[in-house]
């Protein structure tokens, strides 16, 4: 029975009771310890540097996009001075002015309500709608062969094409438009979700795996968070495709008495108030940058975190 | 001082499934082959191995000798081909080269969330992830998040999470493999400190000889492709030890020794 011999002769020893002249020596080790982490830890600044160091950073950041801006309306203004269609192009000035007293009317904010309340709608929608849909095909193998490539093909379709199909089964309403929004933004937020599951470490699923953690806490404790970089990339794709099929459903499905930017924007088009299009314009741009730049901060603030970013 | 117990751990024997006292592990004849046909690969071929409760193995054998393997099937992350592993359904925790913190937490959150698998409440997670963060000592860290940690500290806060997990027997894969020697040396000691006054079966796998016998009670020495146990060391050093003294250096370059012998008849 050799199998016996080895493990009889090592039992374990000096483990269970420590010798005195072990404590002796605790003292030094924590001292060696203390100055490696001094040295390990000299990386990470104190606390009261940060507020500066944000300032820092809003500064480094905005003084660009202030120059940018500035850029944009000094070509506007030198096109609008060397009078290229003089009659139908205004410059910034006008078109500024004529955005300011819009925004003193009732309308002009009562149409960006509308058309935010549709996008909030639809993209919540499209989230709720993309989540349960990519949760399902990233876990189930069946449903990924059969339906991942369908939603990657459904990602890559020009939102527009599906106004008929839905005008025809909804009628001309919001529910329509919300139909299109869903369509135009759901498969990338599934694909987000996706993409994030795959990506999940297999290590991290090792330790999670032999720490115990089993399904939905699998799930809820390790694969979620370990998407979220993935999935915060799909959120921002699937909004701007939210955006673009809103802007085009309100263009395409006028609904009576409701004003919205789409609508706004369809009438100045009727009339030729050039002034009117360009400030609507205006701001269905800034609403764009403005989400955009909450999606920027969501996924920034999730690297620095993570610590997937340098010192930028 | 330094004895050889035995030689040749592999045994044609096939015991039953007897249970085994918590804390111990035996393996009976394990084998394990990764894929099918052609490109089917053996990494364990019929080892068998008994680790007594509260003791501390160390496996070595060059890279391709199957030791992660061996540990896989013992954290039951694997299944034997044929054969038997035994832990008795004792809790197993795993420690990984790397640390494998989740990077969304902080060092005191990934220690909770060993806790939390086991369902232990919120009070208790926080008193017990600050405990073993002190243990490890880690205790002013516990709110950094991984990459703002050093090599050695992420493998200390790996080290309080598999302890968290209140395991009868730890198995640790390469853990120091990617450290300095000066901070593997510290968490050489720092491994000794935690293992006593604890009754922890511990499975460490290692390539490096003043290692595994700087902190084992055993060293079991391993074949490459496939994987058997060909030799074993009691290590009879009395403990505290130094990496680089005499006698771990004396049963260190036997070891070795045993190593380059079983290397060349390989390579012939």
């Amino acid at each position: 029975m050799p199998a016996d011999n080895l493990t009889g002769g090592s039992s374990p020893n000096g483990r269970g009771s420590l010798p005195v002249a072990e404590q002796d020596s605790v003292p030094a080790y924590a001292e060696k310890l203390a100055w490696l982490e001094s040295m390990e830890a000299a990386g990470s600044g104190p606390s009261e540097q940060r507020g500066r160091k944000l300032a820092k950073r809003a500064w480094a950041s905005l003084w660009p996009k202030a120059l940018a801006v500035i850029i944009v309306l000094a070509i506007w203004q030198i096109i609008h001075i060397s009078g290229w269609k003089k009659d139908i192009f205004p410059g910034p000035g006008s078109t500024l002015a004529n955005l300011g007293d819009q925004l003193k009317t009732g309308l002009l904010w009562h149409a960006i309500a509308t058309t935010l309340e549709r996008a909030v709608i639809g993209f919540g929608l499209a989230v709720l709608i993309g989540a349960v849909i990519g949760a399902l095909v990233s876990r189930i193998g069946p449903l990924r062969a059969a339906f991942g490539s369908l939603i990657t093909g459904l990602q890559t379709m020009p939102s527009i094409a599906w106004f008929p199909f839905a005008i025809i089964l909804f009628g001309i309403n919001t529910t329509a438009i919300l139909f299109v929004i869903v369509l135009g933004a759901a498969p990338s937020i599934a694909n987000g979700l996706i993409a994030g599951v795959d990506y999940t470490p297999p290590i991290l699923l090792r330790a999670g795996a032999t720490m115990g953690l089993r399904r939905l806490s699998l799930y809820r404790h390790l694969i979620l968070p370990a998407s979220l970089p993935a999935m915060v990339a799909g959120l921002r794709q699937g909004w701007a495709f939210a955006w673009r099929s809103l802007m085009a459903g309100e263009l395409l499905v006028i609904i009576a008495n409701q004003p919205s930017l789409g609508v706004l924007l369809s009438t100045d088009q009727d009339q030729a108030d050039m002034q009117s299009a360009t400030a609507i314009i205006i701001v269905i741009l800034l609403i764009g940058i403005f989400v955009h730049t909450l999606f920027s901060m969501a996924d920034s603030a999730i690297r620095r975190r993570w610590g997937l970013v340098g010192s930028s | 001082m330094v004895r050889q117990v035995s030689s040749l751990a592999v045994t044609e024997r096939r015991a039953p499934a007897t249970a085994v006292a918590t804390g111990a592990v035996r393996l009976t004849g394990v084998s394990k082959v990764f894929g099918r046909g052609t490109s089917a690969v053996q990494a364990l071929d019929q080892v068998s191995l008994e680790v007594m409760p509260g003791e501390f193995t160390c496996l070595i054998g060059a890279s391709g000798c199957g030791k992660s393997t061996l540990l896989a099937l013992v954290a039951g992350l694997e299944q034997p081909t044929s054969g038997e592993v035994s832990t008795s359904g004792a809790r197993v925790a795993v420690m990984f080269q790397e640390p494998a913190l989740f990077p969304w937490l902080t060092a005191a959150g990934n220690v909770e969330m060993a806790l939390r698998a086991r369902g232990a409440g919120k009070a208790e997670r926080r008193q017990r992830a600050a405990e073993l963060l002190r243990t490890v000592n880690l205790g002013d860290f516990g709110d950094k998040r991984p990459h703002e940690l050093s090599g050695g500290m992420r493998q200390r806060v790996a080290l309080a999470r598999a302890l968290a997990q209140d395991a009868d027997i730890l198995l640790m894969d390469e853990p120091f493999g990617a450290l300095d020697a000066m901070t593997r040396d510290l968490l050489h000691d720092e491994i000794d400190r935690v293992c006593a006054g604890r009754s922890l079966t511990v499975i460490f796998v290692t390539h490096n000889v003043q290692e595994a016998v700087r902190l084992g009670d055993r060293v079991v020495v391993m074949s490459s492709r496939p994987g058997r146990v060909i030799d074993e060391f009691a290590v009879d050093i009395e403990r505290p030890r130094r990496i680089d003294s005499a006698p771990v250096a004396e049963l260190a370059a036997r070891i070795t020794d045993r190593l380059r012998e079983e290397m060349s008849r390989d390579a012939r």
